[in-house]
């Protein structure tokens, strides 16, 4: 497929939802149209409002708050994943005392934590961050983990015998070959680093996009909370388009599949 | 650190290297093995698939320690891993995300040359393995036989003493062989090093080597014969099978091979 026919097919998807959404909603086809409206609104009343909230200067900072809490989890939290990940893969006995308490703490809903982080750090920025670190870091952490176990023996065996010490093949082996596992989870990290964001704010804060959902949530305005939820999918987008160029840019050795060169 | 010419380059003495395997078994891969290689010499090591020759390159390597026996590097003890030899090893070895011109130089780094000395020196040994236009290429956008042109600059930057070669023409094609085989010969022509070199094919064997050690079917390989590898050099690896005392020698070390490779199948058959 062509480009222009893949964007036109991918446009073509968006209006037929659309239009099966416009139809339902302004026909009496199911029942009362009023009763659908209150329900699902409409997508013109959407997209109206879509464009009425980007020409106001609310919206901006609330998309504002929401990326930089998005941003603060991320490096926190791979920061974090990095050096515990590499620590674990390089000290076997520390990766298998800790790891049922890896596990467990994995395995624990993060919703249930922020209410405490909200009690820890307050309403602001901050417990949203610590938030989207608790999905980051593990998502990080499992990546580099694997990573830096499973470099290649010989590659590794290669290195040794080209006389590389322990700092050498760290910085030569080792930590290109978690970077590169970091950045194969980098789309899904960014992405729960805005999860934590949004869920943190939708649970309780006075800023951001998950307020401004929660808000209109809270008084029926479903066409606030699709417009909310538009503004937030188009936010996403845009975020994994840079996360992709910064990958792109990192990892041009890595082959690409199915590309003549 | 001068090689000493009346020491030899690598001496396996008594060798057995036995491997634990899971359930407190135990494979002997090798045994009783004395060899000795002389500075300047070529030896080849054929011998049936599974008979531990990698594994005893390994043990001249300093990568694994021996069960029984030693291991010793022109006269002294190795203990750790063998800095006086380079390592050509049969699977990649290149880091991907370095390009060709950064392995090789990175080479260097553990022998303290500094960065740019050390990047012109592999654009040097790049351009005398034929990879010139070729420097700035990642492991991936490079052939296999390309790759091992790398991976042959990267051990030569290095100036060690003792080569060791896993198959390292292992998996290209036949003709890529022979191209990587004369390359091979055409460097260490230059200044003949203790050469170690592990392969499974015969006439490869003889064509690049001055001895020939053959080794019994595994397990509990050990060394079953050593023959002398009389061919004038220069050579061409793809000429010299032409030549009468190819054959001879060929005839020769397969008979003693032969029955070696079907104990080898047959074991495997039998699991």
């Amino acid at each position: 497929m062509t480009r222009p026919k893949l964007i036109a097919a991918q446009v073509g998807v968006a209006v037929v939802v659309l239009l099966v959404w416009h139809v339902l909603t302004n026909y009496p086809i199911f029942g009362d149209v009023k009763n659908a409206q209150f329900f699902f609104s409409t997508p013109a009343k959407v997209i109206e409002r879509v464009i009425r909230e980007i020409f106001t200067t609310e919206i901006w900072h609330h998309l504002w708050i929401t990326l930089q809490e998005t941003i603060l989890a991320f490096i926190f939290g791979a920061a974090g994943g990095i050096l515990v990940g590499f620590l674990f893969a390089r000290r076997e006995m520390l990766a298998a005392v800790f790891d049922p308490y890896i596990k467990a703490s994995n395995a624990l809903p993060r919703v249930v934590l922020a209410p405490i982080f909200a009690l820890w750090f307050g309403l602001g920025i901050w417990s949203k961050v610590a938030l989207g670190f608790t999905l980051v870091f593990f998502i990080v952490f499992f990546a580099v983990y694997q990573g830096v176990r499973e470099v290649s023996p010989t590659v590794l065996a290669n290195a040794r015998m080209l006389g590389m010490n322990e700092r050498q093949l760290l910085r030569h082996v080792y930590w290109p070959a978690a970077l590169t596992w970091t950045f194969s989870s980098l789309h899904t990290s960014v992405g729960f680093a805005l999860v934590g964001a949004v869920v943190g704010e939708y649970l309780g804060s006075s800023a951001g996009l998950g307020y401004k959902i929660q808000e209109a949530e809270s008084v029926f305005d479903v066409t606030g909370v699709f417009a909310g939820m538009a503004i937030l999918m188009v936010f996403v987008l845009a975020l994994d388009a840079v996360v992709t160029a910064i990958e792109n840019r990192l990892l041009v050795w890595r082959p690409t599949p199915g590309k003549a060169l | 650190m001068q090689s000493s010419p009346d020491q030899p380059a690598v001496s396996l003495d008594g060798v057995a290297i036995t491997f634990a395997l899971s359930g407190g078994k135990t494979y002997q891969a090798v045994r009783d093995i004395d060899l000795t290689v002389a500075p300047g010499e070529f030896v080849a090591i054929v011998g049936p698939t599974g008979c531990g020759k990698s594994t005893l390159l390994n043990a001249a390597a300093g990568l694994l320690v021996p069960s029984a026996g030693g291991v010793e590097i022109f006269g002294a003890r190795l203990s750790g891993l063998n800095a006086r030899a380079g390592y050509l090893f049969q699977a990649d070895a290149l880091m991907p995300w370095k390009t060709a011109r950064d392995n090789v130089a990175v080479a260097l780094e553990p022998k303290r040359v500094a960065r740019a000395e050390a990047l012109r020196q592999a654009d040097g040994w790049l351009a005398r393995v034929g990879l010139k236009t070729f420097v700035s290429s990642y492991p991936h956008m490079l052939s296999g036989g390309q790759r091992k042109r790398v991976a042959l600059a990267q051990m030569l930057i290095r100036n060690p003493e003792i080569l060791l070669m896993d198959e390292p023409f292992g998996p290209l094609d036949a003709m890529t062989r022979q191209i990587m085989g004369n390359l091979l010969l055409d460097l260490w022509a230059g200044d003949r090093k203790a050469v170690m070199f592990v392969t499974h094919d015969l006439e490869e064997a003889i064509a690049l080597s001055d001895r020939v050690v053959v080794m019994s079917a595994g397990p509990a390989a050990t060394i079953i014969g050593d023959f002398k590898v009389g061919l004038a050099r220069p050579r061409d690896t793809a000429e010299i099978r032409l030549d009468p005392e190819f054959h001879r020698i060929h005839k020769d070390i397969w008979e003693s091979l032969r029955a070696e490779v079907q104990k080898a199948y047959a074991f495997g058959e039998a699991g």
